[in-house]
């Protein structure tokens, strides 16, 4: 048996413990935002957040998951209410074929979260991981700018002493 | 008694020379400033072999800074004496080597001294490049001077007290600096000696695959092995005792494409060494690699010896090690496992050859777990993903010790899990 807390539930998985975090997602939690592409952690199209950090699902044990906090694209919104980032890659068309969309809105919350006011040479240098083949990079890279500017991702609580609540 | 007052007074002469040689050293006259020579001044020539010693000399690697322009310098060098920033070594007047002769160039070269006459530290390896012969250096110093001038100037450096009061360098330099290029060995072969200049000289392999002294000089007998950035250099001199032994042919493929069919991949530290040398004529790598095989201890023996069977672990340990399998299997095996399509893609080694798995030590393993061998380091489609982010500590430890057992075969590594933990705590920025 395993366990997996994804997107704040937990749940007991009757599966090998060493199937992939993006098997487990997709077919036993019906998540399927996060895709399967090459699985060589090579494409980032599996990124899903594991505590806060952006993970290729593929390459990802569900055993390196025990106790650890996993957050999937639908933890952000729904069609109907889109988060931040979503809105701003519908706003900006960022998604051709949209295969790797959910993996680089992941991999660009993880950013934000952090680091609220990324410069655009930060973002790039952050995304690089994840690949796109239908070339829509500069509409990706101007929605994850966009929401940058407007810091609309909340960022993570500081849990550092002295920082203020 | 009078044999101990002898003893005193040849100690004290002893010492009153070193200080007097050392104070020699101390007092270096800044040389002359010149107008930067135009690009246009040099032979085509001489630029073509300069670039074939710079790139041997991996002098790119060290001065350029992450994302930084080429030759201007500002990468800082974590040393146990502080941090040294590396300097702008283009022809950038203010803040290059723009108004530097020939003649200064030189002299920092053999003796690691700079133009204005002040001591560079021994993180800059002169004591090889004073090896260099005049012939080379002038064609380095024609080939970074038509480099494009970048104005950036060096971040202060960070040491430890009182090192940044740099005339103690002389005391240093009396220790460990021989100045000026060794002659050939006439009893070897001219591929030998030309291997020789290569490794010893502009190659100073030493620097990293020696273990420092206390204040940061070589061992000898060097090539016994270091650690540099948190990586393990290992030992050039065991090359023999490898799973599958070196041969010089291996070695000069390795050194030129940054892998190995039987040994693994260039990373780390190693990995823009082979970038460099992939630059250069097959021809001299090919010399590298035979004088370093003729290194090897005389009595290896010819075959490497079985590795120490390790005893079945019990209790924690086994418990470990089927943890580290599981996870394998999840992490790893997509592309490491025998049926991987990535192992039959061709000439990947199976991890028992791996050098990693095989070392002394369990750091380059956890390293290349840790960051992976990431796009920016390989020119050779070397490629592994980081693991930093997707597993702690404990089961990056429990994945080294289940392929040290299981695959490696080998006697396990101690205390992995602490060793994780100080690795990852040490390639924080």
């Amino acid at each position: 048996m395993s366990t997996l807390t994804v997107n704040g539930v937990t749940h007991t998985l009757d599966i090998d413990p060493s199937t992939p975090l993006l098997y487990a997602l997709r077919n036993q939690l019906e998540l399927n935002g996060a895709k399967f592409g090459c699985g060589l952690g090579q494409c980032g199209a599996c990124t899903v957040l594991l505590d806060d950090q952006p993970v290729f699902g593929c390459l990802t044990p569900v055993a390196a998951c025990e106790g650890r906090r996993v957050r999937t694209i639908e933890s952000l919104g729904s069609g109907a209410h889109p988060g931040p980032l979503q809105a701003a890659f519908i706003r900006h068309q960022a998604a051709q074929c949209g295969y790797c969309i959910a993996g680089m809105v992941m991999r660009a919350q993880a950013l934000l979260e952090q680091n609220p006011q990324p410069s655009a040479a930060q973002i790039r240098a952050h995304m690089e991981p994840n690949l796109c083949r239908c070339g829509t990079h500069m509409r990706i890279l101007a929605a994850i700018g966009e929401v940058a500017a407007t810091r609309r991702v909340a960022p993570l609580a500081r849990k550092a002493a002295g920082s203020k609540p | 008694m009078k044999k101990t007052t002898r003893k005193w007074a040849v100690a004290g002469i002893a010492a009153l020379a070193a200080g007097a040689l050392a104070a020699a050293w101390v007092v270096q006259p800044a040389l002359a400033p010149i107008t930067p020579p135009a690009p246009g001044g040099f032979d085509a020539a001489s630029l073509a072999r300069g670039a074939r010693i710079v790139a041997v000399g991996d002098c790119m690697v060290c001065h350029t800074a992450t994302g930084g322009r080429p030759y201007a310098g500002g990468l800082p060098l974590r040393t146990p004496f502080g941090t040294i920033y590396t300097t702008n070594i283009t022809p950038d007047a203010a803040t290059g080597i723009g108004n530097w002769s020939l003649a200064a160039f030189t002299r920092a070269l053999r003796h690691g001294v700079a133009r204005d006459g002040h001591l560079l530290y021994p993180a800059f390896p002169y004591i090889h490049y004073t090896r260099l012969t005049d012939a080379d250096i002038a064609d380095a110093y024609a080939y970074l001077m038509t480099r494009t001038p970048v104005q950036a100037a060096a971040p202060d450096n960070e040491l430890i007290f009182p090192l940044g009061f740099r005339p103690l360098l002389a005391g240093w330099n009396l220790l460990y600096l021989r100045s000026g290029p060794e002659p050939d060995d006439p009893a070897r072969g001219a591929e030998w000696n030309r291997g020789r200049y290569l490794v010893d000289g502009a190659g100073h392999c030493a620097s990293c695959h020696s273990a420092l002294d206390p204040i940061g000089g070589e061992r000898s007998p060097a090539f016994g092995g270091g650690n540099i950035d948190g990586w393990d250099a290992p030992a050039l001199t065991a090359l023999l005792r490898a799973p599958k032994p070196w041969t010089a042919e291996q070695l000069a493929l390795y050194l030129r494409h940054g892998w190995s069919p039987e040994h693994g991949a260039a990373a780390g530290p190693m990995a823009p060494v082979a970038h460099s040398l992939s630059l250069v004529p097959p021809e001299d790598t090919k010399a590298m690699a035979a004088y370093l095989m003729s290194l090897q201890a005389a009595a290896a023996p010819a075959a490497p010896p079985p590795p120490a069977p390790a005893p079945p672990a019990t209790g924690a340990d086994a418990a470990r090690i089927r943890q580290g399998g599981t996870l394998f299997a999840g992490a790893c095996a997509g592309c490491h496992g025998d049926a991987a399509p990535m192992m039959a893609a061709g000439g990947r080694p199976p991890l028992n050859l791996s050098t990693a798995v095989a070392g002394a030590r369990p750091d380059n393993l956890i390293q290349i777990v840790l960051n992976g061998v990431p796009w920016t380091q390989s020119r050779s489609a070397t490629f592994m993903p980081a693991f930093a982010a997707s597993l702690d500590d404990a089961q990056i430890a429990s994945i080294a010790a289940y392929v040290r057992a299981d695959i490696g075969k080998r006697a396990p590594w101690p205390e992995l899990e602490r060793r994780v933990t100080e690795i990852r705590k040490e390639n924080q920025p």
